[in-house]
């Protein structure tokens, strides 16, 4: 209990110090919401796996180490050093931004349609405030969730992408969050907003990556409003450092007849956290979420995903897929809520787990709420290990025996790569992807 | 090329192999012939390296090297081929890549070049003519969802493109349509040549109508209790394994 005021107390000092260098820059509106955020992370605290929603996954790492506030390192980087987490080459508009912060050198952000913003979440507080403010102001989830509340407090910037409506983004959109090494260990809180107006099309792929090695905290919340028949094609590419904490918080709210698809990709962290909640807020609206996490060492990944049916006439469809090897953990939490009128709702949800090593576990729980009484929920987990026949089949053709399991691994996870459409995306997961399985195997 | 002295092999607690001896030559082709349950399976997958196999007696000599030592991988490097009497599916792997990793592997080890894809496409659509497999069955998973008969030519399709030293096919013939039968055939004698030896395991005559082999050994509780040339094959079929059986313990009787 001591260790958890003293990390507040952390908190509270660099809080303080916070809002003293905001001097003259301090927005009166958007200072209220962060004052009120960090508020309410002082009440609910960090929590403990005897918190419901934490039952598997111990924060205790987290909360031990009294992190500071990241410092951008603008000016020390160039494009070369950044390029092994490039997702689209040159095609792409890509914006990176280094310990939270927006580094416009490090960025490409190419002619756009008409009425397209593609800007920092800093440069959007002024320029875009009538688009930004509500967004922000109507956004209480820092209410019930500790770490939103923690990002909202130390919001400063991130990316904010508008998409007026009826217009299509033919390229994807990459958001490259880097972390460097920081004299101490440093907590950074981008936020991201992106807003997709109606009959409206994008790709946005987030990637979160350690320049180098070395335990940082990088607390992210990305906003995605879908307008009504708008289709959203989101990627996340979690490739922290070893040592990295991560926690991740992806809040969607969907239009009528909008098509959100999410393919969430976590290979790096020590201890991983990555909530995604989706509202489908109106009738015939479409999600799916696909998930992939690979682990090994003592890493510990966890999943929430929780998808709210307010409307009738919706469909969600879920996959997610685990590897873990040694003594690494996975917890997957998969929520999806029924609301009364949300008549002939169809959900599916999957978990699939694949461990290659006794020592690997993997908690797995589906949580369903159904309140409507004409509607087709189904769900399913699975547990195993690699197949022996299917694996003297191929060392029998002559195939060695960790290129056999790592073959096979990797056949495991293709069906979600197949799920994912760009081609250069694709084939970019691909290649990071069997990279990391060759070296684990 | 393979010698295989007093072979005694059990599989679960359960001895199979009561000790086989068999030698087989480059160029032959051996036939075993048996009753369901008389080991012939263990036989096969005792060659290839299957786990779980267990050798408590006897020796098997591959090509002057100790066979039951070597990794399954190493076994086809070096020239051994099983045709698998149940093909594995193995969903998210294409055939295509399955096939040219493993040819490369194999040729990697006896120290060739590694083929690109565009020269595995050609050399592999050469093979494919041989076991008429349609190309579309290339781009597919290894074996899922192919019929019987398509898992078996897929077997015959891939040791044309392994191109073995030893094949051990095992019921191969199982199964099969009369039409099915006579392209999985027509693939075997296409490879048969004066370098490679086969052994064609098999419950039924059958298959030697179309393939026919220089030896045929019948193997009955885990030994061979006959062999012979080609005609033992038909005298099988007409008397039956119980016939063949009945003639042995007649003669033992004689004999004592």
């Amino acid at each position: 209990m001591s260790e958890l005021l003293q990390e507040k107390n952390a908190y509270s000092a660099a809080f303080a110090q916070f809002e003293r260098r905001l001097n003259g820059k301090k927005n009166v509106w958007l200072h209220e919401i962060r004052k009120a955020a960090f508020q309410r992370f002082d009440e609910l605290g960090f929590p403990t796996m005897r918190d419901e929603d934490w039952r598997f996954t111990d924060v205790a790492p987290i909360v031990k180490i009294p992190f500071q506030p990241a410092i951008s390192v603008p000016g020390l980087l160039t494009i070369s050093d950044i390029s092994r987490f490039t997702v689209c080459e040159a095609r792409c508009t890509q914006m990176v931004f280094l310990n939270g912060t927006y580094s416009e050198s490090l960025s490409t952000v190419k002619y756009l349609p008409k009425g397209v913003q593609i800007i920092s979440f800093a440069a959007a507080l002024d320029k875009s405030r009538d688009l930004v403010e509500p967004l922000i102001t109507g956004s209480i989830s820092y209410r019930e969730n500790v770490f939103t509340a923690l990002n909202t407090a130390f919001m400063a910037d991130g990316a904010f992408v508008y998409i007026p409506s009826g217009t299509v983004l033919k390229e994807p959109v990459h958001l490259l969050f880097l972390s460097t090494s920081q004299p101490e260990p440093a907590i950074s809180v981008p936020r991201t907003l992106i807003v997709v107006e109606d009959n409206s099309q994008v790709s946005i792929v987030e990637s979160y990556a350690g320049l180098h090695k070395g335990l940082y905290f990088s607390n992210s919340v990305t906003e995605i409003h879908a307008g009504a028949n708008s289709l959203v094609d989101h990627y996340k590419l979690q490739r922290e450092s070893e040592e990295a904490f991560h926690v991740a918080t992806t809040r969607v709210s969907q239009g009528r007849d909008s098509t959100y698809t999410s393919h969430s990709l976590s290979l790096g962290g020590s201890l991983v956290r990555s909530n995604i909640n989706v509202l489908l807020d109106g009738a015939g609206a479409a999600c799916e979420l696909n998930g992939l996490y690979v682990a090994k060492g003592r890493q510990h990944v966890d999943n929430h995903t929780a998808i709210d049916h307010a409307k009738p006439n919706c469909s969600s469809r879920e996959l997610y897929k685990g590897i873990l090897d040694d003594a690494s953990s996975a917890v997957f939490n998969g929520r999806i809520v029924v609301r009364r009128d949300a008549q002939k709702t169809n959900a599916r949800q999957t978990n699939k787990n694949l461990l290659l090593s006794k020592n690997a576990s993997i908690n797995t729980t589906p949580q369903l709420e159904i309140l409507a009484d004409d509607v087709k929920c189904t769900h399913g987990a699975t547990i195993g290990q690699l197949n022996e026949e299917e694996l003297f089949y191929l060392r029998s053709r002559g195939i060695e025996n960790n290129a056999a399991k790592t073959l096979l691994t990797y056949a495991f996870a293709s069906e979600l790569l197949a799920a994912v459409k760009i081609k250069p995306i694709q084939c970019q997961i691909d290649l990071v992807l069997l990279n990391r399985l060759s070296r684990t195997l | 090329m393979l010698d295989i002295i007093d072979l005694h092999a059990s599989v679960d607690g359960n001895q199979i192999l009561h000790g086989i001896n068999l030698s087989v030559h480059p160029g032959e082709v051996h036939a075993i012939m048996g009753p369901n349950g008389s080991g012939k399976s263990t036989l096969a997958k005792v060659l290839a390296g299957r786990e779980g196999y267990i050798v408590s007696c006897g020796t098997v000599t591959y090509a002057g090297d100790d066979l039951l030592t070597m990794l399954p991988e190493d076994r086809a490097r070096k020239g051994i081929f099983l045709g698998f009497q149940y093909p594995v599916e193995i969903p998210g792997v294409s055939n295509m890549y399955f096939l040219k990793t493993a040819l490369n592997s194999i040729r990697k080890y006896n120290g060739l070049e590694e083929m690109d894809a565009m020269d595995f496409l050609v050399y592999a659509k050469e093979k494919m003519k041989l076991v008429e497999m349609d190309e579309s069955l290339m781009n597919r998973a290894v074996n899922e969802g192919f019929s019987g008969g398509e898992k078996k030519r897929n077997e015959v399709f891939q040791m044309a493109v392994l191109e073995p030293k030893l094949a051990i096919l095992d019921e191969t013939d199982s199964g099969l349509d009369i039409d099915a039968l006579q392209v999985v055939a027509k693939g075997v004698n296409a490879l048969r040549r004066f370098d490679r030896a086969m052994i064609l395991v098999t419950h039924y005559q059958r298959l030697l109508n179309y393939v026919v082999p220089d030896y045929v050994h019948v193997l009955v509780n885990g030994r061979i209790v006959k062999s012979g040339g080609k005609d033992l094959a038909l005298e099988l079929e007409k008397k039956g394994y119980t016939g063949i059986e009945d003639d042995l313990t007649r003669q033992q009787a004689v004999n004592s």
